[in-house]
This record gives C-alpha cells, sequence and structure tokens, in this order.
C-alpha cells in the first residue's frame, strides 16, 4: 500500500463541502459505512450489557465481567484482523462492522478507568492495582494469542501481516477515500 | 428499556470514535495511535464526570450516556491491537508509551471528571 503518499493527504481530499453534489457523494460513499459502524457498535455495547448483568460490578471486588468482555473482544480483534488482512477477500463493510462497530462497542477503556478508580479506596487497593495492571497485560496476551492462533491455523506466515501498514496508516489510507473501511 | 438507552448511546459513540479516529490520524504522521488515545481518554473523562454526578444522574442516563455512549465510544480490542502491531514493527518505545499514557492519561481523566462534577454535585 502507498501509504507514504497518501499519510498526509487531508480527509477526502477529492471531495469539496462546499459543493452541494460532493456533499451528497460523501454521504453516499461514507454513510453506509457509518451506519454499520453504529450498528455493529450498538450490538456491540448490547453483548456488553448483557455480560455486566451476567457478572455485574460489586463494588470493592475485581470487575470480572468488564475484564472478560475487554479480554475477549481482544482475543477477537486479533483472529479478525488476521483474516480480514490475509486470508479472506471480504466486503468493504465487514471490517468497519465486525472490528471498528462490534468489537470496540463490546469492548470498553472508560469503565476500565472508572472500575480502576472507583477501587482506589484503603480496603480495596490491592485490587485496584490488581485489576489496572492485568487488564492490559491480559488484553495484550490476548489480541496476540488470536493473531498467533489464528495465522497457525490458517497457514499464514508472519510476515505476511507484517508487511502490512500499522493500523495508524491503515486509517489515514481509508480516509484518503480509496477504500473506506 | 435499558437496552433501547444502551443501543442508542452506542450507535452514536462508534460512529464518533470512527470520524475523531480519521480526523486525528489525518493530522500527523507519526506511528502513534493518537486517534485511539483521544477517544479513550475523552471517553474517560466524560464517564468520571457521570459517575461523579452520582445519583443527580438518572439510570436511564447513565445507560444512554455511560454504558452505550462512552462504552462505544471508548475501545479496548482496538488499543490493543495498534499496541501490538507497534510491537512487530519493533517500534517498542511507542508500544510501552502507548499502553503507559493511555493509562495514566485514562485513570488522570476520569479522576478529574469525577472530582470536579462530584464537587459541583455537592
Amino acid at each position: 500500500m502507498d501509504s507514504d503518499v497518501r499519510v498526509h493527504a487531508a480527509v477526502d481530499p477529492d471531495v469539496d463541502l462546499h459543493i452541494p453534489d460532493q456533499r451528497r457523494e460523501l454521504v453516499r460513499t461514507h454513510g453506509a459505512v457509518l451506519l454499520v459502524i453504529a450498528l455493529g457498535g450498538g450490538a456491540g455495547a448490547l453483548a456488553r450489557y448483557g455480560m455486566s448483568q451476567v457478572l455485574p460490578t460489586v463494588p470493592g471486588r475485581f470487575p470480572w465481567g468488564t475484564f472478560t468482555v475487554n479480554v475477549l473482544g481482544c482475543f477477537l480483534i486479533g483472529v479478525l484482523m488476521v483474516l480480514i488482512s490475509d486470508v479472506w477477500s471480504t466486503h468493504r463493510l465487514l471490517r468497519p462492522f465486525l472490528g471498528v462497530g462490534v468489537l470496540g462497542g463490546f469492548t470498553t477503556f472508560s469503565t476500565y478507568a472508572v472500575e480502576v478508580r472507583e477501587l482506589l479506596r484503603p480496603e480495596s487497593v490491592a485490587t485496584a492495582l490488581g485489576y489496572l495492571v492485568a487488564t492490559p497485560v491480559c488484553a495484550l496476551l490476548a489480541v496476540l494469542a488470536g493473531v498467533g492462533l489464528t495465522r497457525w491455523v490458517t497457514g499464514v506466515p508472519r510476515a505476511a501481516t507484517e508487511d502490512v501498514v500499522i493500523p495508524a496508516e491503515v486509517e489515514t489510507v481509508g480516509a484518503a477515500g480509496a477504500e473506506p473501511r | 428499556m435499558t437496552v433501547l438507552w444502551v443501543f442508542l448511546g452506542a450507535m452514536a459513540g462508534a460512529p464518533l470514535r470512527y470520524l475523531t479516529d480519521r480526523t486525528v490520524q489525518s493530522r500527523h504522521d507519526s506511528v502513534f495511535p493518537w486517534g485511539t488515545l483521544t477517544v479513550n481518554v475523552a471517553g474517560c473523562l466524560i464517564l468520571g464526570a457521570l459517575a461523579g454526578a452520582g445519583r443527580a444522574l438518572p439510570g436511564s442516563a447513565f445507560a444512554v450516556l455511560g454504558t452505550g455512549f462512552c462504552g462505544a465510544l471508548t475501545t479496548y480490542s482496538t488499543f490493543s491491537y495498534e499496541t501490538l502491531r507497534l510491537v512487530e514493527e519493533r517500534a517498542y518505545f511507542y508500544a510501552g508509551a502507548n499502553v503507559l499514557v493511555s493509562v495514566v492519561a485514562g485513570i488522570g481523566a476520569t479522576l478529574l471528571g469525577y472530582t470536579v462534577v462530584g464537587a459541583l454535585a455537592g
């Protein structure tokens, strides 16, 4: 991918927002992406809410519900990204729907941070520190496991995905308008 | 009814995360994932503020703004995946900095929102 060329490009440089016809074109091409992200995000958030009903956060205790959601979501994004980058030739809306929408809506950083703050009391400070450290450590191990396991199962060599630009640039490539994710 | 509030809040939060990420990422050429950091810290600030409001905030408002909107605005999956990609690109400093800055800034923003709104709500 020629990300080096596109990385400086503004969002949709080919679209002039002052021209009504081109504004409509922007809505038409990006409307579908935003819609599937909204629907996926809603579905992911409902799954997270469901988990919080099954494993509710008890004050002073380790928040197992949120922890499970975040670690599971990280494992699944690892699986998904290998499948989408290396295995499937997918519909252009699949990655926005599943990756940005469902898994982005399922996992949460804000609830993690708020739960750490709530645990920062003298009687539960050890749990707070344990949760503070365990979540990022297990999340990173989970995404590593998801990527590694999927590469192993599908027989994709690690080098194949190493050539893929990192997500920061993928976002910008998408932003250039060629292939909105 | 709570289910509907969560869904509606997330329908706003997830696209806003996508648009914010794209806007932020198109404004720099660093490999550092500033876009995800931005939405995560912003979501932590808002959710901290909502938690600070405590019982002054109705349950339905917390469902739509907190569980739905902030939950979907912020993400752990993209944060982890981007960190792994930085490791695979051998950008170890950026990978470590991403974890450290996200966690410290996220919890700092939560504390800020909670403390300020908690003081205002009395």
